[in-house]
């Protein structure tokens, strides 16, 4: 069985648990192992601003543990994911830095060879399980339903480190997406920040981003907008909710995390996808899902069927 | 007389210290929301509080949460086992050594009309539970100075906690050891209970107890003959038995008395039993009295942390409530160390030598402050810079023990320091996510101050943003600054900007402005060539630097492979470092 250390970093535990829920749930139909450390620190990522040794050394010990139990790390979130990709990557090429934080991690007895992958929930359900897979395990699918697929910042760039798709012109999300029989529309800013970012530090210039954004999803006709990171999705749910109130604005574009969209296709317990647990209500998205599968008449689903 | 007036003065003082110590939970004011609260209010609300929540069903949670949490302590199991059995050898033997042996004359003997110290089961029993403690005392010993369990600090209060533990356990025992063999004592039970007149009997029963028992007689030696230890032992079960079991029962203190038995004689001149007497009197009466002082004061307030955290959950408290509660749980608190153990930023003190970044240091720095006690600039800037490097994740609130909300308490002390004035440059990183989606929830006064007082401290060190006609040298005005860049090889990619102006038509957050120069001074290609011109001041000045979102549109766009991002992020890193420095020089020399 495919297993994982499953890291949720300091946002996911604490404020967006239906994120953790789903996801394991949804990990666990498709037969990823998911391996809890209790050890896992910050990822570092929050303080870079300030200095970059703390964000160094805090990846750097999140990855030794990985590599102690010789586990690939799967992150939840893109800024986790990021974080974590760009302190391997530093110290892979970086001789004096790698030595310098494996004596700080020393004292722990934690080592970082840099031989473990990191990666994050969406490669490992595009690549390490596959579509086909996914589609395979389909109980319904949504019928008319348009979602803007967001792929956030951290896990797109910078490219060279990251490796997460092509950062021009990505796909991966929405082949995601559009195997739940959704379908993945064409927006201009697809590609551009959340504004989660400057939440708390300029909150003024975050609104105006969040909002365009998601605005310029509304206008190109998306049901939701779809992400698959705490802060993205925080941003568009809590805060588009705190935005909308400030500007006396209504009809907001509504947010569901990935794993509470493929889990509801994959017929999952309602209870761990915790749609309700979103601050602008997603409930109307299970009107859309129909029982006959696109993919219904293909060899694969119904030999699983039989399996199950 | 001795017994009496020690206990007296003892339990005055600890009555007074007691009433002392709830009567500042309703008076220490933390954070914000407590400041115009009076204490009488604090105080009708706390009982009205207690009242409503006494006569409603969540009297069933709170009997659970007694149970499990207070009495097993099953959150201190969930954590760690070791310490589960350290901590229940060590309450539980102490608090059954409590009820059954100190308080014989209250509560054992009106439970059992035929108690005697000296029979079984109270004999046994009393050995028993003195072991469990000592184990717990030495597993306690153990984790702190042999174990050295990461992140886990002792302070005086950690080591005098287990120093009068220790005293008051031992010097029972040897107490117990001193009279087996000490002849005196021997003496004085066969004078009182015996009834035995006859020479030759006494003797026989002497020579039993000394060859049975360990008592060390100044008569009588080994060997005996077999007809007198026959006959000792005939006497024994007649005269002593009844009321005195064989002390081999009192195994702690038979093996102690095996080890002193030696010198028996010379204990019993010198009467180390009476002297024991008084130690272990008088470290019970001292244990007592300093109790509200001392980090045992916890066996009170996290017994209450637990139940009312208990009960509290998810809901609101109104604000006076909750500045008692926080008051309370300062006291709660037992320096277990588990918090930091599991805090998830606490890789940051191998940089930030801060001992506030530790949740657990925290508490005492918190405790100094709410007691009011003047702390200068700099011990309240540290404490500023603690309680605001905080993921906000809520681990520590999650496993500590006892139940103590410390998320809360680290966010509502945050925001009141940062009302004080000292600019806290951790505000421009995204730590402040959490602050920004809890200005809803609670009622942020001066929601903005923080983060323009940040801003502004630097800005005040960067005098080229002052100039107004912006003519500036073409020369390098500050090298260090391209030698500062050296966090990481990728900042060094700035020199080969060539100004094509990408990165700054990619920008969002540039783009989001009419008049971008003006919101935020230099854009994305000027900063590159401001690191390149050694320009500090205009670098390190500009909004831009604060307001980038690090989406790395730049950086990925690019045609010349600058690290635009990373550069970035390495000029915040070295404007923090050198504008921190500078504002606290200018601090201590206000």
């Amino acid at each position: 069985m495919m297993e994982f250390a499953l890291f949720l970093g300091c946002t996911i535990p604490a404020r967006l648990n239906q994120y953790e829920s789903s996801s394991r749930a949804v990990l666990e139909k498709l037969g990823v192992g998911l391996v809890d450390i209790r050890e896992f620190n910050c990822c570092g990522y929050p303080l870079r601003n300030i200095d970059f040794k703390v964000f160094l050394l805090s990846s750097a010990r999140n990855l030794a543990l990985g590599e102690k139990r010789n586990l690939n790390v799967m992150t939840l979130c893109k800024c986790c994911y990021g974080s974590l990709k760009k302190a391997e990557a530093l110290i892979k090429e970086n001789v004096s830095l790698k030595k310098e934080v494996n004596s700080t991690l020393e004292k722990e007895g934690l080592k970082y060879e840099g031989k473990i992958e990191i990666k994050h929930l969406l490669s490992v359900l595009h690549k390490d399980i596959g579509i086909e897979a996914i589609k395979g395990n389909m109980a319904m699918t949504f019928k008319r339903l348009k979602i803007a697929t967001h792929y956030g910042c951290h896990a797109l760039r910078p490219s060279q480190v990251v490796g997460f798709d092509n950062a021009i012109a990505p796909s991966l999300f929405d082949q995601l997406v559009e195997a739940t029989g959704a379908e993945s529309i064409d927006w201009p800013m697809k590609l551009e920040c959340c504004g989660a970012p400057l939440w708390g530090v300029n909150d003024r210039l975050s609104m105006d981003l969040t909002l365009k954004k998601l605005m310029d999803g509304k206008k190109s006709g998306a049901d939701y907008v779809c992400a698959a990171c705490p802060y993205c999705h925080i941003q568009f749910d809590k805060v588009q909710k705190m935005i909308l109130s400030q500007r006396n604005m209504n009809h907001p574009l509504p947010s569901i995390l990935y794993t509470q969209l493929l889990g509801l296709s994959l017929g999952l317990d309602r209870k761990a996808l915790g749609l309700e647990m979103n601050e602008i209500p997603i409930s109307g998205i299970e009107e859309l899902l129909s029982i006959e599968t696109e993919f219904g008449e293909q060899p694969e689903s119904a030999e699983k069927t039989e399996s199950t | 007389m001795f017994l009496k007036v020690s206990l007296t003065i003892s339990l005055v003082i600890f009555i007074f210290a007691l009433i002392y110590k709830v009567f500042t939970w309703f008076r220490y004011k933390i954070g914000i929301g407590s400041e115009e609260i009076l204490t009488s209010t604090r105080f009708f609300s706390a009982i009205k509080g207690i009242l409503l929540t006494i006569f409603s069903v969540k009297i069933l949670t709170l009997l659970k949460v007694f149970v499990l949490d207070v009495l097993l302590q099953f959150r201190i199991l969930k954590e760690d086992f070791l310490r589960w059995i350290m901590h229940i050898f060590i309450y539980g033997g102490f608090m059954l050594l409590l009820l059954m042996h100190a308080l014989d004359k209250y509560i054992t003997v009106a439970i059992w009309k035929e108690y005697y110290s000296t029979v079984n089961p109270f004999i046994f029993l009393r050995n028993l539970f003195g072991a469990l403690v000592i184990i717990g005392v030495i597993i306690a010993i153990y984790r702190r100075f042999i174990l050295k369990v990461p992140r886990l600090f002792s302070n005086a209060m950690d080591i005098y906690a287990i120093l009068i533990v220790a005293v008051i356990i031992f010097s029972g025992f040897f107490l117990e050891a001193s009279k087996m063999v000490a002849y005196s004592d021997y003496k004085r039970m066969v004078d009182e209970y015996s009834g035995l007149s006859d020479p030759e009997e006494l003797k026989s029963l002497e020579a039993y107890w000394v060859r049975e028992f360990g008592t060390v007689s100044p008569n009588l030696k080994a060997p005996f003959d077999e007809k007198i230890l026959a006959k000792g032992k005939e006497l024994h079960e007649s005269s002593c038995a009844g009321c005195h079991v064989r002390p081999q029962w009192a195994f702690t203190g038979y093996v102690a008395a095996k080890i002193i038995r030696p010198i028996g004689l010379g204990i019993d001149r010198v009467r180390l039993p009476s002297m024991l007497w008084y130690l272990h009197i008088l470290a019970c009466f001292v244990g007592l009295a300093y109790l509200p002082f001392s980090k045992m004061f916890h066996i009170f307030a996290s017994s209450i942390s637990l139940l009312a955290n208990g009960v509290i959950g998810k809901e609101k408290l109104s604000p006076a409530n909750k500045a008692t509660l926080q008051a309370m749980e300062l006291d709660a608190c037992t320096h277990c160390g588990t918090c930091s153990l599991r805090c998830s930023v606490i890789m940051a003190f191998e940089e930030i030598k801060n001992i506030n970044i530790f949740p657990s240091e925290k508490i005492a720095s918190i405790q100094a402050l709410a007691s009011g006690r003047k702390l200068s600039p700099q011990e309240l800037r540290l404490i500023q810079e603690g309680v605001y490097l905080c993921s906000n994740c809520y681990r520590c609130t999650v496993v500590c023990p006892v139940g103590i909300n410390l998320q809360d308490l680290w966010f509502n002390l945050r925001e009141t320091l940062l009302q004080k004035g000292y600019p806290e440059f951790l505000v421009l990183s995204p730590l402040s996510f959490y602050r920004g989606l809890m200005r809803e929830e609670t009622v942020l006064k001066n929601y903005e101050k923080p983060l323009i007082q940040a801003r502004e401290a630097i800005a005040a060190q960067c005098d080229l943003m002052k100039k107004k006609d912006k003519v500036l040298p073409l020369t390098p005005t500050d090298r260090k600054l391209q030698r500062g860049l050296n966090l990481s090889a990728q900042a060094k990619t700035f020199s080969v900007c060539f100004g094509c102006q990408t990165c700054t038509t990619v920008c969002p957050v540039v783009g989001n402005y009419e008049d971008p120069q003006e919101a935020l001074g230099l854009l994305p290609h000027q900063i590159m060539h401001a690191a390149g011109l050694g320009l500090r001041d205009l670098a390190f000045g500009s909004n831009m630097l604060w307001d980038c979102l690090t989406c790395y549109q730049c950086q990925e766009q690019c045609p010349q492979g600058v690290h635009v991002t990373d550069v970035l992020y390495e000029l915040k890193n070295l404007a923090v470092k050198q504008v921190r420095g500078r504002t606290l020089q200018s601090m201590e020399r206000k």
